[in-house]
């Protein structure tokens, strides 16, 4: 037992040196200028976090008619909207509202077809070029795993979102149609501020602020990122307390065996 | 367990016996795993064989079992595995399981490797043991590097372009090499469709390495926290089942913290840029590779400087590489006849600075060069920590280990493991009596 | 242990088989328990069952024309017969290999589906395209081994032991079905 307090004690050294060399160098200086992100509350953190759904339902409105116009959100299908709520009339509603290209049909023509709800996302843009030239020969990032793509994460894309300022402060040089953003990586963003007061309008009476908005959508977009995580931490905590319950029984078990050697 | 004198029959079981009679695996195991007489005085640091060894099966099982979801090309593997996050069954456990084991697979391999470099675990008669585990460890490096591509996500492909790059270092058929290995003019398909191959391949060859390094313990014995050779039977117990029961609460105890990871902090290693797909005409800000290379990652940065005919780029490699190189060559510089690190208070010392100037070159690693340490010291940038961390790190092995085996005042040697344990000596004491029932 | 009674260590001895035996099992559970999420990947994952159904839009189909559609990986044909092949269909004689009658065959006497697998050893028959062998009842003729269909699908000569499968679909409006 000895031996495994001292085991114990020396990861623990080690693992707080690395921390407080960690904490106390300056990560920021390598990648210019900007701001870090401050931590919010979100539902989803913690060891026992939960998605919240309504705000996520929210999030997915507020996609749909701001985001969806430049942001494709590849890796989700409409079919997993079932798993914020849904109906499965609800889904097709919604997925009825985009084109696919399908094909070929008996004839050899490719042909377009409502989007069904085993189809992916509609992404906005035909391809990475469309998308450059339509947007000032910026590429705006596909939103599907953006919370877990980004430094910062969840919090990074809610700072980002409201941290809009309409004017940038004397000294910072805009580049031609950037938009000043204090936690954009060199506070210059090709995006410009995407939500207002009343982008969009609630159906479940929620007041439509800016910050009301961007929570909602980063729920929504943590969402598309690991929708896998409410079922991750359900199953760890049964393998985690299986293991801790394993592991005191082995130790009972060598105890048992190695009392008579001491 | 009472072992069965004429080794015949490890159990009574008239099946058992007929196989083991045509093929002794049954007799094989019971004296290796059984039998087998381990030094009584074993610390748990001696748990990370057996704690190694499942975290090998764990990662050929998930690894098998994810490839029968993964399509190698460049168009499709993000996407497949992205698959296997969402719609596979279980897919994001399989993965999580793989890139977290691969994290837990370094730290058990460093753990192990410390130790015994602590203990002495390489000097005579282990020297072909410690050679196979070397090995093993490049082995490891390679596979893990491949199986980082795979994803193909932004620092899949650009460590994969800065690593397979290194090679132009190499004089006169560099530049032909990197296109063989990448098998055109870029890491693109052909690349990451050999990288599949070789990451499935190599584990196996892993296995082939692992069967050899515990082949040759057994001929030697294993060593132990005195260093000292057992001197008979009152010094050593059966492996079975002191040891299985002891490497099994260890190896419970490891697992629990593995999952922990991997069900609750499942990209705590990982690199957020890696979740953007990979893209030849964006490089990101900084290219940081995973933290078990880091290390290494240092020691080529480290060289910015020509050494006569040699220049930056080469010297980076050549250094990088001898790091590891020189591993196969520590039976042979550390001349000290004494393993034990407990009985050498100098090594003791500098083994300790040794294990620090590892870590700091592997923080040193994750950032870029020229960046301040601390925001308001001047003078301090990441480049001269690694200056001197790399020179460390030769120091060490090519002038301290030879200097130390010969000038270092080594304290005497308990003349048995047993009188040691009886002793309780302070030096020893790894075998604390619980309850005093002897 | 010294001066404890033989009565004592039989105790003591049957709690440590005890110990040794519940956490073999203990153990032994969770090693089981932990295969199956290995054995679970191989199964149909969730964006394979999403395609498990298919919409067929039938619109475009003339009496006497037959389509194919995929369907979880495999042909479906959908025929649209024409008032002779009903006929011949619900006139069939007793005896067939693998009775059925053409009606509990069809939803719509109009629309034939069936599974395109030859029920022998899975060959795709022929008889699809105009021009394509229909075989001797003027259904599907599988060429890998000979065995015909006629037009109700049902195997009438040759080795296969079953008639075409009908697949699980429904008539969502006049125009449209929905398999699986």
């Amino acid at each position: 037992m000895k031996r495994l307090t001292g085991l114990l004690n020396f990861l623990a050294i080690v693992s707080m040196t690395c921390i407080m060399t960690v904490a106390l160098s300056d990560p920021a200086n390598s990648a210019g200028k900007y701001k870090h992100p401050e931590p919010q509350e979100w539902g989803f953190n913690g060891l026992f976090g939960k998605f919240d759904k309504s705000s996520i339902r929210r999030g997915l409105q507020v996609y749909l008619e701001v985001c969806s116009s430049c942001h494709g959100l590849n890796q989700v299908a409409y079919r997993n909207l079932k798993d914020i709520g849904l109906t499965i009339e609800e889904i097709k509603e919604i997925s009825a509202q985009f084109e696919v290209m399908d094909g070929p049909d008996n004839e050899g023509e490719m042909f377009t077809r409502e989007a069904r709800p085993s189809d992916k996302f509609v992404a906005p843009f035909e391809n990475e070029k469309a998308a450059r030239v339509s947007n000032n020969g910026a590429m705006p990032p596909d939103l599907s795993l953006i919370t877990k793509s980004r430094h910062g994460g969840a919090d990074y894309i809610y700072a980002l979102l409201t941290g809009y300022k309409d004017e940038a402060p004397d000294g910072v040089e805009m580049g031609d149609g950037m938009n000043f953003n204090p936690y954009f990586v060199g506070q210059q963003i090709a995006m410009s501020q995407p939500l207002y007061e009343d982008s969009v309008e609630y159906s479940d009476g929620t007041k439509a602020t800016v910050s009301q908005m961007s929570w909602d959508l980063v729920n929504f977009l943590h969402w598309t990122a690991e929708p896998e995580m409410e079922q991750r931490r359900g199953l760890g905590w049964k393998v985690v307390l299986f293991l801790l319950v394993l592991t005191a029984l082995l130790y009972a078990v060598k105890r048992q065996v190695w009392s008579k050697e001491h | 367990m009472s072992a069965n004198k004429n080794n015949k029959s490890p159990t009574g079981n008239g099946l058992v016996n007929w196989i083991d009679s045509r093929l002794p695996v049954f007799s094989y195991m019971q004296k290796e795993y059984g039998e087998y007489p381990a030094p009584r005085n074993f610390n748990y640091w001696w748990n990370f064989g057996a704690i190694l060894t499942f975290m090998l099966v764990l990662m050929i099982f998930t690894g098998i079992f994810l490839s029968m979801q993964y399509t190698p090309h460049v168009d499709f593997a993000f996407d497949s595995v992205e698959r296997i996050m969402r719609d596979v069954n279980y897919g994001w456990l399989l993965r999580y399981l793989h890139a977290n084991g691969a994290t837990f697979f370094f730290i058990a391999v460093y753990i192990h490797i410390f130790r015994g470099l602590y203990y002495g675990s390489y000097k005579n008669p282990r020297e072909l043991l410690w050679i196979f585990g070397v090995l093993i460890l490049v082995l490891m490096m390679a596979t893990a590097f491949m199986g980082y591509v795979l994803p193909w996500g932004q620092m899949s492909f650009w460590g994969a372009t800065v690593i397979t790059n290194l090679f132009s270092a190499i004089p006169l058929v560099g530049d032909s090499i990197v296109t063989w290995l990448w098998g055109g003019f870029a890491v693109e398909n052909p690349t990451l469709n050999r990288f599949f191959s070789l990451h499935f391949l190599l584990p196996f060859v892993i296995l082939g390495v692992v069967v050899l390094h515990v082949i040759a313990l057994h001929v030697t014995g294993s060593n132990n926290p005195l260093g000292i050779d057992p001197k008979g039977p009152q010094d050593t117990l059966p492996f079975h089942p002191y040891y299985t029961a002891k490497d099994s609460f260890g190896l419970a105890l490891w697992v629990t913290i593995f999952a922990a990871f991997v069900f609750f902090a499942p990209n705590f290693f990982g690199e957020p840029e890696n979740y953007i797909k990979a893209d030849p005409l964006q490089t990101p800000a900084q290219i940081v590779p995973e933290w078990y290379f880091l290390p290494y990652f240092a020691i080529l940065r480290s060289i910015d400087f020509d050494i006569w005919f040699i220049d930056a780029k080469l010297g980076g490699v050549i250094a990088m590489f001898g790091s590891i190189i020189l591993l196969f060559l520590v039976p042979w510089l550390d001349r000290s006849k004494v393993r034990s690190a407990r009985f050498r208070p100098v090594y003791k010392w500098f083994f300790w600075i040794l294990l620090l100037d590892c870590l700091l070159l592997g923080f040193v690693g994750g950032h870029p060069p020229s960046d301040h340490v601390f925001k308001d010291i001047e003078w301090l940038l990441f480049i001269d920590l690694g200056h001197i961390g790399t020179a460390w790190y030769f120091f060490h092995f090519l002038i301290l280990l030879p200097l130390l085996g010969t000038v270092e005042k080594t304290k005497p040697l308990p003349t048995s493991i047993t009188e040691s344990v009886l002793d309780g000596d302070t030096s020893s004491s790894a075998i604390t009596k619980s309850g005093g029932s002897m | 242990m010294t001066d404890q009674d033989s009565e004592s260590v039989g105790k003591q001895g049957n709690r440590r088989d005890f110990l040794y035996i519940g956490t073999g099992v203990f153990a032994g559970v969770g090693a089981a328990l932990s295969l199956w999420p290995f054995i679970d990947s191989m199964n149909p994952s969730a964006d394979v069952l999403a395609l498990s159904s298919t919409e067929v839009d039938l619109s475009p189909i003339e009496p006497g024309q037959a389509i194919t559609v995929i369907w979880r990986g495999k042909p479906v044909f959908v025929r649209r017969r024409t008032e002779q092949e009903i006929k011949s269909a619900s006139e069939t004689p007793s005896g067939l290999p693998h009775p059925e009658s053409d009606e509990s065959r069809v939803l719509r006497p109009e629309w034939l589906v069936v599974v395109g697998v030859c029920t022998h050893l899975g060959c795709v028959p022929l008889g699809q395209g105009s021009t394509e062998a229909r075989g001797e009842w003027n259904g599907w003729f599988c060429p890998c081994h000979g065995s015909h269909y006629d037009t109700s699908g049902r195997i009438r000569k040759g080795p296969a032991p079953e008639n075409l499968a009908v697949p699980e679909y429904k008539f969502l409006d006049d125009n449209t079905i929905k398999i699986g």
